[in-house]
């Protein structure tokens, strides 16, 4: 079953992190991926640009209108995600815990199960 | 069983049938069943590629022998350059396959104990059996299962690593933990046919493909254990519930509950077939989960309509399944069987008793058949807030469609 994990970021945690540590959560999602990929759990991953430079789009009497900034005024936003295939709930969890993000105040790592899928998986 | 009319398939059939043949005579000959695997998926691959350009060899499978043991040694080439007088020689020998080459009656069951290894995951058993025994390739595997080649490929290599690891080996195991390790093939095979049955994630409720080749897997180990009373429950229990695969559904994919059914559209042919394996291995042998599950559905299948249902042998049977085989899933079945005996009163106390069960108390099945009952007792409020979390608790957008249409008819 495919689980999507989400990562929710904070951009003010984010950049109150140290060098080292911003190194570190690089080198961890680069080795989460890595064994994502070996283990045959891996589907997809996608990182989102930062937060400010989203757009809202709705429509109104037939005309677009698009206002820049993101839709919540909130403090975390969706950063990226992993799409994982695995054995059952537990394991998605045990995978979502490798995910430095997890081990950060002020980050959120979100596991959902995924309930429909369609599009060209081979990216 | 064909619905295909592709003309492809003759020949797919045929090579899938070859595939765990030609598997066998290769690990039997040079062991290493990792590189062997490989080698014969790639033979199956040149075959599917030559064959209907050029058409089928007079003997496919020295043909795919010969073609596998040439991959084969390649690698081995590849891998042990030092080594590469013995493999010239050992490839000269491989260019003819050797008029012993015949396929073991047993290979097709190692086959099955060796991709079946208990210690690999269960979705790493289903894909490694499809390859190896189903012949499928692997971009076939990861297209019944939604993933990308890449990740089909990693897992089937990570799980040919593990059972080396493990020290599995080309054999029958130990006739003290056969029984065990078979019960691990069943419900490898079991899993593969619900996954095709029903999809555990996806707006496709039937993929019919796995499905039908779980059926064909079952079959070949019948085919070999035919005193085997689950071996023929399982294979029971397939064909009745594939014989509902058209009333299961509307044209537009909408769940069809079984009550409802069109019991015409029912395939007579495969419930026959299946009853009559129920009946048989009821009558030889020592009872297990699948034979009773089996006789279930036989059960089932052979009420004209739904009030003819006899619900006292469902009933009856649950209650053997259940001591048998612990399970709040099958209390929740028997649950159903007591309702319609009983009232849906008795069937609510009896769903009580699941409750202390954690998983169990949220799971979307145990939440619809309570609506379920108390829709039948009247209460359609309560039934509306079931209906509701039901919807919002299943994996399933076909189940979620449903159960959230059953919602909106008992809207208070």
């Amino acid at each position: 079953m495919q689980f999507l994990i989400s990562m929710h970021i904070n951009p003010a945690v984010l950049d109150a992190l140290t060098d080292e540590e911003k190194q570190a959560l690089g080198e961890g999602h680069g080795k989460f991926m890595a064994d994502c990929k070996a283990s045959g759990e891996f589907v997809l991953t996608q990182a989102l640009t930062d937060p400010s430079q989203a757009a809202v789009v709705s429509v109104r009497n037939g005309q677009p209108v698009v206002t820049d900034g993101p839709f919540l005024e909130a403090k975390e936003f969706l950063g990226g995600y992993y799409l994982v295939d695995v054995e059952n709930r537990e394991r998605a969890i045990e995978l979502a815990a490798q995910i430095p993000d997890a081990g950060i105040e002020g980050l959120g790592v979100e596991v959902r199960q995924v309930m429909f899928s369609d599009g060209q998986l081979e990216a | 069983m064909s619905d295909s009319t592709d003309p492809r398939e003759g020949f797919e059939d045929l090579l899938r049938e070859l595939a765990p043949q030609v598997l066998g005579v290769l690990v039997r000959r040079y062991g290493q069943f990792e590189g062997c695997e490989d080698a014969v998926q790639e033979a199956v691959l040149a075959a599917s590629v030559q064959w209907p350009a050029e058409g089928v060899p007079d003997n496919p499978r020295g043909w795919l022998v010969a073609v596998a043991s040439r991959r084969l040694i390649d690698q081995m080439r590849s891998e042990h350059a030092r080594r590469e007088r013995e493999s010239a020689l050992a490839a000269e020998q491989a260019a003819e396959p050797a008029p012993e080459d015949v396929p073991d009656a047993d290979d097709t069951l190692i086959l099955l104990f060796l991709c079946c290894h208990p210690t690999l995951t269960a979705a790493s058993q289903t894909a490694l059996t499809l390859r190896a025994v189903g012949g499928l390739t692997t971009a076939e595997i990861a297209r019944a299962f939604l993933v990308p080649e890449s990740t089909m490929a990693a897992r089937i290599s990570r799980a040919k690593q593990k059972i080396k690891a493990a020290g599995g080996t080309f054999t029958l195991p130990e006739a003290a933990e056969r029984e065990e390790r078979l019960r691990v093939v069943l419900h490898v095979l079991y899993l593969i046919f619900n996954e095709g049955y029903i999809a555990s994630s996806g707006g496709e409720l039937s993929r019919a493909d796995l499905a039908r080749e779980a059926i064909r897997l079952v079959r070949m180990v019948h085919a070999q254990l035919p005193e085997d009373g689950e071996v023929s429950g399982l294979l029971a229990l397939m064909l009745l519930t594939h014989a509902r695969r058209d009333a299961r559904t509307t044209p537009s994919g909408d769940l069809v509950p079984l009550d409802e059914q069109d019991r015409s559209a029912w395939d007579r042919g495969l419930i026959d077939e299946g009853t009559a394996l129920v009946k048989a291995s009821l009558a030889d042998t020592t009872l297990g989960p699948y034979q009773l599950q089996a006789a279930i559905a036989a059960t089932h299948a052979s009420a004209a309509t739904a009030a003819d249902t006899n619900w006292k042998q469902v009933y009856a049977l649950y209650l053997v399944l259940e001591r048998i085989a612990p399970n709040p899933m099958v209390t929740l079945n028997r649950a159903i069987a007591l309702a319609e005996l009983e009232g849906p009163e008795a069937g609510l106390d009896l769903l009580a008793t699941l409750d202390g069960d954690e998983r169990m108390a949220r799971h979307h099945r145990l939440l619809s058949v309570r609506a379920h009952l108390l829709e039948k007792t009247g209460d359609t409020s309560g039934a509306y807030e079931l209906y509701r979390r039901a919807a919002k608790a299943t994996a399933s957008l076909a189940e979620q469609r449903y159960l959230e249409g059953r919602a909106s008819r008992v809207k208070p």
